[in-house]
């Protein structure tokens, strides 16, 4: 960072335990603070030059010691100096954030998802391994946790400044936000978006664990499917597998291994296989046809929730053949025991 | 005249009001009501504002009040919410928009170009009408139950989840928009149309640069908030799903409306402000504005780039990252114009001849606040900064530094400065030096808190809050009290000088500019012959060698 | 707009024109700062239909198929004949500045009428449009009905409907928005013609009193211009709302 990690440390320290200060809990807030250092000081030296102009010159011409003032035009020299000097600091400032910006809304490709559905007012959210939690999240320090966010209502918004982190959870798309904590603790959540009525009630706590006591809450919380069984359980009773059968001559496109990779549509353009694409289209399938398929998926707009749709993405985004899709398709019943919940941590649901 | 200010008033046992001017040229109260005088407008503007501000001033108190306890103890949480809607709404729509230019800008702006009123004065009185009306729609909304959906009636809150008086308030800020729009239209006409013979645009003062400017944005914002509200109304009442991803629309698209006005309309409320403080300094530093042209192009620079901005109140809400590059560096590029701006000002003061009288303090504030005001900006202008800030009280905090430490302060300079020429009395000194020292401490008080609540996390309209942010919460209640008592004094004393003020003479100030050449307060006509101008602007050599030439009596 | 409404002063020595308001110099400076105005209005509405342009703009490029088959709902030949109404009533209203400026009363009366007669053509046949969309249940909000683009193989007695190629369900919820922003741009504009036939029943009131015909052109040519800035939106809305993908002489 440029100056002494002890002597940070203990400012930023003695500015938290002074409840001036949030904690600096995860990877990206110190970079977040030195950012906020330097503008700070820009604010403050700014302030000193306009108040040492402003009091020097009064001051010094006050009425008394210089009775006669002397007109002047004005000087392009000091307009190109206070034009450029401010324009290069804040331009500077403009590449500072946007690399930090570009840093906390990309995620690294191995970061662990957790999907946060928030509506009014409170907070869900859903493990793959099917632990639920309302109004806080449990995850592991030392990890790059990714936050897939929807709104089933109205404009939320996601926020743990401990962390530094903040986006905002809407209706209709996914929103996603990652972070890396570092010090295990309890955290505030927050609804940063004016949600109505109990707004400043959407609030929780993110409780950070280092790696076997997370291990431990894993195993203790499961409150039976994962996310990726319920998808499955619903691809199969929402008849999902009678066209998507991984059959050569089924009626939909192959969904085993499908995620992550680039699809070409009917109109020739090409998707990126993603969270978002993958619920878009379900919801409107018009719009998402593989090319070499007929457009004739129904909708699902109003008969799943979006718990469903993550259950369905989830379940996707792991499908690597479809053995059990095509079991499923032979059997009458759909709704046969799953297996027990497998060992913590891991997203590896379906049995080769 | 003494040596600590450069006040000239009249022998005060002989001097009387001019006989004949535009408060008594007419009598009767529908005289008032059916005026065309634009300084008669200008007066009933103020009134009206007046009272709205003090409305959303109570509110404001309660919000305060309410946040002493972590708990949301004093009202309902809901009720909370309406607190919050309403401040906002009337602070911004009924008092900060048109808060200079349709008060003092409308007062002058015709003087200070030499013609006889603005170029249509009917246009002028129906603006004032619909401003009431605007008015008149929002007290009943309040009456009716309040309406809580924050003034920037994101939706789909608004346009589905709630039950309160949501149309109703829509149309209040409706029909005040047109007021708006309408006070631009006529200056724009007015200054490019009327200016007396020999004024041309580089001789004019720049409080009518600031108000050109100014007006630009109103005619050209106001009707995309029109229709941004025409279409939540619509959505309400006909559910026809344009912000409704269910239905195929989108709610980012209201945003995008909504923020391509309101980014704007904050330039709006700020640069009427910046042209009184221009016209402040130079009066008590006895000295023409440092780089005029400047000043001037700064202005309208503003207003040019302000248009491009407004998706930086979007930052997080998904749009994608190379959109938000794009508006961050153009956010970056609209704070230097105000840079330019305060170091003109403060170079003003440079071998001038300077005196400290109210106007002169308020200009002060201005610049300290403003300053600090302007350059959180740019900390929320920086996109990853801007991630941790966004929706806390920081981003409260930034907008009232530069709504209330700016805009607000240059309205009581400009209010202080032209009281004298537009009621013809004096305002007692000692007492507004007073206001304005106590409005200074108790605005710092109450907001500097909120920049350090806002960067520990504390998020923006939260009735109730986590223990560890109380102390902070106290502090800022504390200085909304001084803050309050502050703005209480101008309205007692301005009021009382009314009747008992010194008689102010046509030019109290020694200023330059053609609305101190004419009698205080001016004739309905403004000028008994149409000027002539072969002088520049702020040409205090030629005011001297006039007085010269004038007998002058001393106070 | 202000010159509309000025009412008439006593004559005076110095000017030539009983309108002429005391606060301007010369008539010259007032017409021309009534017209400036004006446009400056114009530009202010041009910034209020934009932003529906914008959504539809937005909406279009995201939702062509169906916006595509909703507009093929809309009757062109209706449309069509509007758009030359609308365009003969700005030909008579430009020849009724002309006859204001040539001091031909009576002339400019007829004009006045004319415009008035077609512009009231022009909002009736969009009531019979717009009755047609009602009757079809394609008025968005409760009764808004998508199986005319779900099955047209329903509705051989709409042979257009018919031909067309059936929209999958979720494709076929999203007309929904181009009906709305149909209704809204053209109602918002029908809106702005009634306001502008009112005006016209005041003006050729005062028109036929004589008030045009003495020099005093103003409130004439600045209806004018919003008659035909009225106009010329309409001229934007036709090919953009009726004329998506309209296959040329099936």
């Amino acid at each position: 960072m440029g100056i002494s990690p002890v002597l940070w440390q203990f400012l930023v320290h003695w500015l938290h335990n002074s409840a001036l200060f949030p904690a600096e809990a995860s990877t990206i807030a110190p970079w977040m603070d030195a950012l906020y250092f330097f503008l700070l000081g820009m604010t403050l030296t700014g302030l000193f030059l306009v108040g040492v102009l402003v009091f020097g010159f009064s001051i010094r011409y006050r009425k008394e010691k210089n009775p006669v003032a002397t007109q002047i035009e004005g000087s392009t020299l000091l307009e190109a100096t206070w034009t450029i000097i401010p324009l290069a600091i804040f331009l500077l400032t403009f590449v500072w954030g946007a690399l930090l910006y570009f840093r906390i809304y990309d995620p690294p490709p191995n970061a662990m998802n957790i999907y946060i559905v928030g509506k009014q007012w409170m907070w869900k959210a859903e493990h793959p391994g099917g632990q639920h939690e309302i109004n806080s999240l449990h995850v592991p320090a030392g990890r790059p946790i990714q936050l897939t966010m929807i709104s089933q209502d109205v404009f939320h918004s996601f926020s743990i400044p401990d962390f530094r982190v903040k986006r905002e959870v809407i209706p209709g798309r996914y929103t996603t936000v990652w972070f890396n904590a570092t010090d295990p603790g309890t955290y505030h959540i927050f609804c940063t978006q004016y949600c109505g009525t109990q707004h400043s009630g959407m609030i929780g706590e993110v409780t950070v664990l280092s790696a076997p006591d997370y291990q431990k809450w894993l195993a203790q919380s499961t409150s039976g499917m994962s996310l990726a069984q319920n998808g499955e359980r619903l691809f199969a009773s929402m008849g999902c597998n009678a066209c998507h059968s991984g059959n050569a001559a089924a009626r939909g496109p192959n969904l085993a291994g499908v995620y992550g990779t680039k699809l070409t549509l009917t109109d020739g353009s090409q998707v990126q296989v993603n969270d978002a694409f993958l619920r878009d289209a379900i919801l409107n399938p018009s719009q998402h046809v593989t090319a070499g398929f007929a457009p004739i998926m129904p909708t699902y707009q109003g008969q799943v929730s979006e718990d469903g749709l993550i259950d369905l993405v989830e379940y996707i985004k792991n499908l690597n053949t479809n053995y059990r899709v095509q079991q499923t398709l032979m059997t009458s019943e759909s709704n046969q025991a799953a297996p027990p919940t497998p060992a913590g941590g891991t997203t590896e649901t379906v049995k080769p | 005249m003494s040596a600590h200010t450069i006040v000239s008033l009249p022998d005060q046992s002989t001097a009387k009001l001019p006989k004949v001017n535009y408060i008594n040229a007419e009598q009767g109260i529908l005289s008032w009501l059916l005026t065309g005088d634009h300084k008669r407008i200008a007066m009933l503007y103020l009134i009206s504002i007046t009272f709205f501000f003090f409305i959303g001033g109570a509110f404001a108190g309660l919000i305060r009040f309410e946040l002493l306890t972590p708990q949301s103890d004093l009202v309902a949480a809901d009720t909370y919410n309406k607190f919050f809607t309403m401040h906002g709404i009337i602070m911004v729509f009924l008092f900060l928009v048109p808060s200079v230019p349709a008060t003092i800008g409308n007062f002058l702006i015709p003087i200070m170009v030499g013609a006889k009123d603005l170029a249509f004065p009917k246009i002028n009185l129906l603006s004032w009408y619909l401003y009431v009306a605007g008015g008149i729609l929002t007290l009943a909304a309040l009456v009716l139950g309040g309406v809580d959906t924050g003034w920037t009636f994101t939706t789909p809150l608004s346009t589905h989840y709630l039950n309160t008086h949501v149309l109703t308030a829509a149309t209040a800020i409706f029909i005040a928009g047109f007021s708006s729009i309408f006070t631009g239209l006529n200056f724009i006409v007015t200054i490019h149309r009327m200016r007396a013979p020999g004024m041309t645009w580089f001789r004019m003062p720049l409080f009518v640069w600031s108000h050109y400017a100014a007006s630009l944005l109103m005619v050209l914002g106001t009707p995309v908030l029109a229709i941004a509200i025409v279409l939540v109304a619509l959505e309400r009442i006909f559910g026809i799903g344009v912000f409704d991803p269910a239905k195929g629309g989108d709610p980012l698209l209201f945003q995008h409306l909504f923020w391509f006005y309101s980014h704007p309309a904050v330039y709006i409320m700020i640069l009427p402000g910046m042209g009184v403080i221009s016209e402040v300094i130079s009066t008590f530093s006895r000295k023409r504005v440092f780089g005029y042209t400047a000043v001037a192009f700064s202005s309208v620079a503003i207003a040019l780039f302000g248009f491009f901005v407004w998706a930086h109140h979007m930052f997080i809400m998904g749009v994608s990252n190379y959109s938000a590059l794009v508006f961050s560096l153009l956010t970056m590029l609209v704070a230097v114009p105000s840079a330019i701006k305060i170091f003109n000002w403060a170079f003003t003061l440079q071998k001038g001849s300077i005196t400290f009288e109210t106007p002169m303090l308020y200009a002060f504030g201005f610049m300290g606040l403003f300053t600090i005001g302007g350059l959180t900006g740019v900390f929320l202008g920086s996109l990853g900064m801007d991630i941790h800030l966004t929706e806390t009280y920081f981003i409260v905090a930034h907008f009232h530094f530069v709504m209330v430490g700016g805009m607000l302060m240059a309205f009581l300079a400009g209010v202080h400065f032209w009281w004298p020429k537009m009621t013809g009395r004096m305002y007692p000194e000692s007492l507004s030096k007073l206001a304005a020292v106590t409005t200074f401490i108790g605005f710092n008080l109450t907001f500097l808190p909120q920049f350090i609540l806002g960067y520990m996390g504390m998020p923006r309209r939260y009735a109730a809050y986590p223990p560890e942010y109380q102390v902070l919460n106290v502090l800022s209640t504390a200085g909304a009290t001084v803050l309050g008592v502050g703005y209480m004094l101008p309205l007692l004393y301005l009021g009382w000088s009314l009747k008992y003020g010194a008689i102010a003479g046509n030019n109290p100030w020694q200023a330059t500019g053609l609305e101190w050449q004419i009698q205080s307060p001016p004739l309905t006509e403004n000028f008994t012959e149409t000027p002539i101008i072969d002088y520049e602007a702020y040409d205090y050599e030629w005011l001297e060698k006039k007085t010269k030439d004038e007998v002058t009596t001393v106070g | 707009m202000d010159n509309a409404i000025v009412d008439t002063h006593e004559v005076h020595e110095h000017v030539s024109l009983p309108q002429h308001r005391h606060h301007f110099e010369t008539e010259e400076q007032q017409r021309e700062a009534g017209s400036f105005g004006m446009w400056l209005f114009l530009l202010t509405e041009i910034m209020f239909f934009g932003g529906m342009f914008f959504a539809y703009l937005l909406y279009r490029n995201w939702y062509y198929d169906a916006f595509a088959a909703a507009s093929n709902q809309l009757n062109v030949p209706m449309g069509a004949a509007n758009t030359a109404i609308l365009i003969t009533s700005g030909f008579f209203m430009a020849i009724g500045v002309w006859a204001a400026e040539m001091r031909k009363r009576k002339m400019l009366v007829w004009m006045l009428v004319l415009t008035t007669v077609f512009g009231c053509a022009f909002i009736g046949v969009k009531y019979f449009e717009y009755k047609e969309k009602y009757k079809l249940h394609h008025i968005p909000g409760n009764n808004f009905s998508i199986a005319m683009f779900v099955s047209p193989q329903n509705y051989p007695q709409y042979p257009d409907t018919y031909a067309e190629k059936p929209l999958m369900p979720d494709m076929a919820q999203k007309t929904q928005v181009f009906f709305f922003l149909y209704f809204a741009m053209t109602g918002m504009h029908a809106l702005h013609m009634i306001i502008g036939i009112g005006l016209l029943f005041w003006l050729t009131w005062r028109a036929w009193r004589g008030d045009f015909s003495s020099g005093y052109v103003a409130p004439i040519e600045n209806f004018g211009l919003y008659w035909h800035f009225v106009d010329i939106v309409w001229l934007f809305l036709f090919p953009l709302l009726y004329l998506i993908n309209r296959h040329p002489l099936n």
